[in-house]
C-alpha cells in the first residue's frame, strides 16, 4: 500500500488509473450481457408481459359508461334525491347521449355491460334504442314545417362546415361525379368533416351533435353528408341553441342567416318535449331510480366491481353487499378448484412416493429403464392422455366393460366415472404424476442408503427407520413436488373441460366461458387476476423452498 | 431394497413383494392408458372400446380405416398442415432469442439477473388459461388475434422458458477459457460463437428446441383463444373431436403422436448423454 501513497494510484498499461480501467471493462461486459439479453427481453415483454398487464388493466377498467354517456355521467353528479328518478335536466343530457349512442349502435354494448350489474338493463336499453328517434321527431317536424329547406342536407353543410372543408368537399363531389360519368370506380374517401368556428361559437350544441352525426355517417356511406338529413337529435340541439341565443343568425351570412333568423323567430312558439315524460312513457323502467343508481355507481372510469363479483359480492347503490344465496357461484368454484387441486396433489404424492423410492433405490440400469415408464407419459401429448381417459372411463368404455365382464357390476348399472369430479381427479392425477415423481426422485437419490441401515442396526424397526430417518430427509422433495403439482393443477383447463362435466370444472373453465361465451371480459380478467396472484404467491413459496433455478427438465 | 437379504423374515418377504406389486400397479396406471389406445386405434368399428372380434384376435376386427380417415379427411389434413406451419417457426424464434439470452445470462456480471430471469421464465409459471386470456385481449387490441403470426408469437413466448432453462444448464459446465483461447488465437466474437461455443452447447440448444417444439405442437389452450378457424392445429382438432365425440380417428392421431413423443424422448435422452460426455461427466 505504501507504493500507492508514494507514486499515486496504480496505472494500467494505457496510463489510466487501474481502477477506472477495470470499471470500464466491467461496464463493457455488463453492456454486452445486456445486449445479448435485450432482444429476448423485448420479445417477452411485448408478446407475454404486455398481454398479462392488459388483462390486469381490464379487470378494473370501466370506461364504457363514461365513453358512451359522457354528458349524462357529468350531470348525474347533481342527482341528489336518489329515491326517485332524476329530473328533466339529467334526462335531457341523457337524451342527447343516448340518441347518439343508438345511432352508433353502442347502446346495446353498454346495456350488456350494465346488465352484469342489474338484470333487465340490457333489454331496457335495446327497446329504448328503437324509441329514442321518435322522441326528437317533434322538433324535426316543426323545423321542416317551418321551411322545407330544413329537410335538405345542403343547408346544413353550408351552415356547419368550415370554409376550407367545404371547398375540399365540393372538389371531392366534383371528382366523384366526373368518375361516375366516366363509369370509373371512385375509391377516394371524402374529406373528414370540420366544423366552422362561427358555428361552434353561435350554435355550440348543434355543432357538437352535427359533428357526431358526420363522424358516424361519413365512413359508413361516403357521400352521406350531401345526401342525408341529420338525425332528429341534431334538430333538438338546434332548437335549444336558438332558444338560448336568438341572435345566432347574425353570426352567419347569406342564405344561412335568413334561414336561421326565420327559425329563431319561430322557435319560442314551438311545441316542446319533456324528455323525462317521453322516456318514461316509452319505457316505464326509466322511472325506476335503481336503473339510474346503477348507471351512477358504474360511471367512474375504473371499478372494483369485477373483483367484487369474483368473490360473490356486488356493488349496489347502498354500498357493497353479498350476492343472494342462489347467485353465489365463484366462492364455490374457487373452493372446488382448491379442493380438487389438493386432492390431486395428495393422490400424486400417494402414488408418486413409492415409485420414486423404488427408482432411487434400484440399480442405475434398472432405474433408467423404469424411468422411461415415467417419462413417456410426461412427453405424451396432453390431449392423447385425456382422450385415453375418456376412452377408459366412459360408460361404454374399457373399464366398465371389464367390470361387467368379470361380473362385479351388472350391465344395467355401469359406473358413471366421467363428466364428474372423479373423472377429473383420476385423469389429472395421471397427467401430473410425473411432476411429482421427478422432483421426489432427484431428492431421494441424494439420501445415502447407509442412514437407513445405520438406524436399523441401532435397533429401529423398519417403520421407525423410515419415519424418523428417511422421511424427514425426503421432505424437500415432497415440498417441491407438491407445490409444483398444485400450481399446475390449479390453472388447468383442457382436462376438466373434457372430462369434468359440470361438477368437475375449475375456475379456469369459468374464465374461458366468460371470454368466449358470455363475453364478460372484465369479469374474466378479474377472475384471471385472482388466479394469477394465487399462483405467483405459491411460486414465491416454491422459490423459497426449492429455488426456481433448480427447475430441471427431463 | 435392491435385493432381499437371505436372513429376511417372512414379514419382510411379504412386504418386499407386496411393495413391488404396489409399484407395479402404479407403473401400470402410468402407462396403461397410453398403451390401451394403440390397439383401439385399429378398431374396425366406430367404437371407443374393444369389440369381441378384437378380443378374439380376429383379423376381421382390426383395420386401418381410422388412419385412412386421418390421411384423407380434409379437416385433419388442414389441422396437420397448420401444426406443421406453426410449430417450427415458433421453435426457431424461441431458440434463436432464447440461446442468445441464455448466453447473456450466463456471463459473470449481469445486472438485474434475478428479475430478468423471472420475466423470462414467467410464461412457464403463469397458468395457460391466464396467458391465453391476456393474449386474447392484447392481441385483439393490436390486430394479431386470429392471425398466423399471432399464434406463432404466442407459441414462441411459451417455448422460451424451456430453451432458457436447458441452455443455461448446459452453459453451467462451459469452460470460459475456451472462448478466451479462441479470441487469443485471433477469432472474432462471431466466429468464436459458431466455431467454439455453439458446437459445445448444441445438445442443450437442440433439446431446448425440442421442448419448445413439443410445447407448440401440443399446445391447445392459447391457440383456442389467439387463433381463429384458419389456424386450427392438430390438438385443437382433437379437442373439438373429443368434445363432440365424432370418431375414433382421434385415437389414430393419438397413436401417431405417441410414436412422435417416443422419438423425441429418445432424441432428448441421447442428447443429454452426449452433452454430459462432452462436458466430461459420466453418462447417467
Amino acid at each position: 500500500m505504501s507504493d500507492t501513497t508514494e507514486s499515486g494510484p496504480v496505472l494500467a498499461a494505457d496510463g489510466r488509473p487501474l481502477k477506472q480501467s477495470l470499471n470500464r471493462a466491467l461496464r463493457r461486459e455488463k453492456l454486452r450481457a445486456l445486449a445479448l439479453i435485450a432482444p429476448l427481453l423485448i420479445f417477452i415483454l411485448v408478446t407475454f408481459i404486455a398481454p398479462i398487464a392488459d388483462m390486469l388493466f381490464r379487470s378494473i377498467e370501466n370506461q364504457i359508461v363514461s365513453d358512451t354517456l359522457p354528458r349524462t355521467v357529468q350531470t348525474l353528479d347533481d342527482w341528489e334525491d336518489e329515491s326517485e328518478a332524476p329530473g328533466e335536466a339529467i334526462f335531457e343530457t341523457f337524451y342527447f347521449d343516448f340518441a347518439i349512442a343508438a345511432q352508433r349502435k353502442e347502446h346495446t354494448r353498454l346495456g350488456t355491460r350494465l346488465n352484469y350489474e342489474m338484470t333487465g338493463i340490457s333489454s331496457l336499453f335495446r327497446r329504448t334504442g328503437r324509441d329514442v328517434e321518435d322522441i326528437g321527431e317533434v322538433y324535426l317536424d316543426q323545423f321542416e314545417d317551418l321551411n322545407e329547406l330544413w329537410e335538405e342536407p345542403q343547408p346544413w353543410v353550408a351552415m356547419m362546415g368550415a370554409d376550407g372543408w367545404k371547398a375540399d368537399y365540393a372538389d371531392w363531389i366534383a371528382a366523384r361525379d366526373a368518375a361516375d360519368e366516366a363509369g370509373e370506380d371512385f375509391g377516394r374517401d371524402p374529406p373528414a368533416f370540420v366544423a366552422s368556428a362561427t358555428a361552434r361559437e353561435a350554435l355550440p350544441r348543434t355543432t357538437e351533435l352535427y359533428t357526431a352525426f358526420a363522424e358516424v355517417v361519413q365512413p359508413a356511406r361516403r357521400d352521406s353528408l350531401a345526401d342525408d338529413e341529420p338525425w332528429p337529435v341534431v334538430y333538438t340541439g338546434l332548437y335549444q341553441d336558438l332558444m338560448a341565443n336568438p341572435d345566432a343568425a347574425s353570426a352567419f351570412g347569406g342564405d344561412t342567416a335568413t334561414l336561421l333568423a326565420e327559425a329563431a323567430a319561430a322557435v319560442p312558439e314551438f311545441e316542446t318535449v319533456n324528455f323525462r315524460e317521453a322516456f318514461i312513457e316509452a319505457e316505464s323502467d326509466w322511472a325506476d331510480p335503481e336503473v339510474w343508481a346503477t348507471i351512477k355507481v358504474f360511471a367512474p372510469e375504473f371499478t372494483t366491481g369485477y373483483f367484487l363479483a369474483s368473490v360473490d359480492l356486488e356493488k349496489t347503490p347502498d354500498g357493497v353487499e353479498v350476492k343472494p344465496e342462489n347467485e353465489q357461484i365463484y366462492k364455490l368454484l374457487f373452493g372446488r378448484t382448491m379442493f380438487m387441486s389438493l386432492t390431486i396433489t395428495f393422490s400424486c404424492l400417494l402414488l408418486g412416493y413409492p415409485v420414486a423410492w423404488l427408482l432411487a433405490n434400484l440399480p442405475m440400469r434398472t432405474a433408467n429403464v423404469l424411468m422411461i415408464l415415467v417419462l413417456l407419459p410426461f412427453w405424451t401429448s396432453l390431449l392423447v392422455r385425456t382422450s385415453a381417459w375418456k376412452v377408459l372411463l366412459q360408460q361404454q368404455g374399457v373399464i366398465n366393460d371389464i367390470l361387467v365382464w368379470i361380473g362385479i357390476i351388472g350391465d344395467g348399472n355401469r359406473l358413471i366415472m366421467i363428466n364428474n369430479q372423479f373423472g377429473t381427479i383420476v385423469a389429472m392425477t395421471h397427467i401430473l404424476l410425473p411432476f411429482m415423481i421427478l422432483p421426489l426422485y432427484s431428492v431421494m437419490r441424494t439420501i445415502p442408503p447407509s442412514y437407513l441401515r445405520a438406524a436399523k442396526s441401532l435397533g429401529a424397526t423398519n417403520w421407525t427407520a423410515f419415519w424418523r430417518v428417511y422421511f424427514p430427509q425426503s421432505v424437500p422433495g415432497i415440498g417441491a413436488g407438491a407445490i409444483l403439482v398444485f400450481i399446475v393443477s390449479i390453472g388447468y383447463y383442457i382436462t376438466p373441460e373434457l372430462v369434468g362435466g359440470t361438477t368437475g370444472v375449475f375456475i379456469s373453465n369459468r374464465i374461458a366461458y366468460h371470454i368466449s361465451s358470455s363475453l364478460n371480459w372484465g369479469l374474466a380478467a378479474a377472475l384471471g387476476s385472482i388466479l394469477l396472484i394465487v399462483v405467483l404467491v405459491l411460486y414465491w413459496v416454491y422459490d423459497k423452498i426449492v429455488g426456481i433455478d433448480n427447475v430441471k427438465l427431463g | 431394497m435392491s435385493s432381499l437379504p437371505p436372513y429376511a423374515t417372512t414379514g419382510q418377504r411379504v412386504w418386499y413383494y407386496s411393495f413391488r406389486v404396489i409399484c407395479g400397479v402404479i407403473f401400470f396406471f402410468l402407462i396403461a392408458p397410453i398403451v390401451v389406445i394403440i390397439p383401439l386405434s385399429f378398431n374396425a368399428e366406430d367404437f371407443f372400446t374393444f369389440t369381441p372380434e378384437m378380443l378374439a384376435l380376429d383379423p376381421e376386427g382390426y383395420s386401418l380405416k381410422h388412419y385412412e380417415d386421418f390421411f384423407t379427411n380434409p379437416d385433419w389434413q388442414q389441422a396437420l398442415r397448420n401444426s406443421v406451419a406453426i410449430a417450427p417457426v415458433a421453435t426457431l424464434l424461441s431458440v434463436s432469442f432464447g440461446t442468445l439470452a441464455a448466453i447473456g445470462l450466463s456471463q459473470k456480471h449481469v445486472p438485474f439477473r434475478r428479475p430478468i430471469m423471472a420475466i423470462m421464465i414467467s410464461p412457464m409459471i403463469v397458468p395457460l388459461i391466464i396467458s391465453a386470456a391476456g393474449m386474447y385481449f392484447f392481441y385483439s387490441r393490436i390486430g394479431l388475434q386470429g392471425t398466423y403470426w399471432g399464434v406463432v408469437l404466442s407459441h414462441a413466448a411459451l417455448g422460451i422458458p424451456f430453451v432458457i432453462i436447458t441452455v443455461t444448464a448446459t452453459l453451467v459446465g462451459f469452460d470460459e477459457s475456451l472462448t478466451r483461447a479462441s479470441a487469443n488465437l485471433g477469432a472474432n466474437p462471431v466466429r468464436t460463437f459458431f466455431k467454439v461455443q455453439m458446437p459445445l452447447i448444441l445438445p442443450g440448444v437442440i433439446s431446448g428446441g425440442l421442448f419448445a417444439f413439443i410445447t407448440s405442437f401440443d399446445e391447445v389452450v392459447v391457440v383456442l383463444f389467439v387463433g381463429s378457424a384458419g389456424q386450427k392445429t392438430l390438438p385443437w382438432q382433437m379437442f373439438t373431436g373429443l368434445r363432440e365425440q365424432i370418431s375414433p380417428t382421434i385415437l389414430a392421431v393419438a397413436t401417431i403422436l405417441v410414436a412422435i413423443s417416443i422419438a423425441l424422448l429418445t432424441t432428448v435422452e441421447i442428447l443429454r448423454r452426449r452433452s454430459e460426455k462432452i462436458r466430461g461427466m459420466s453418462p447417467g
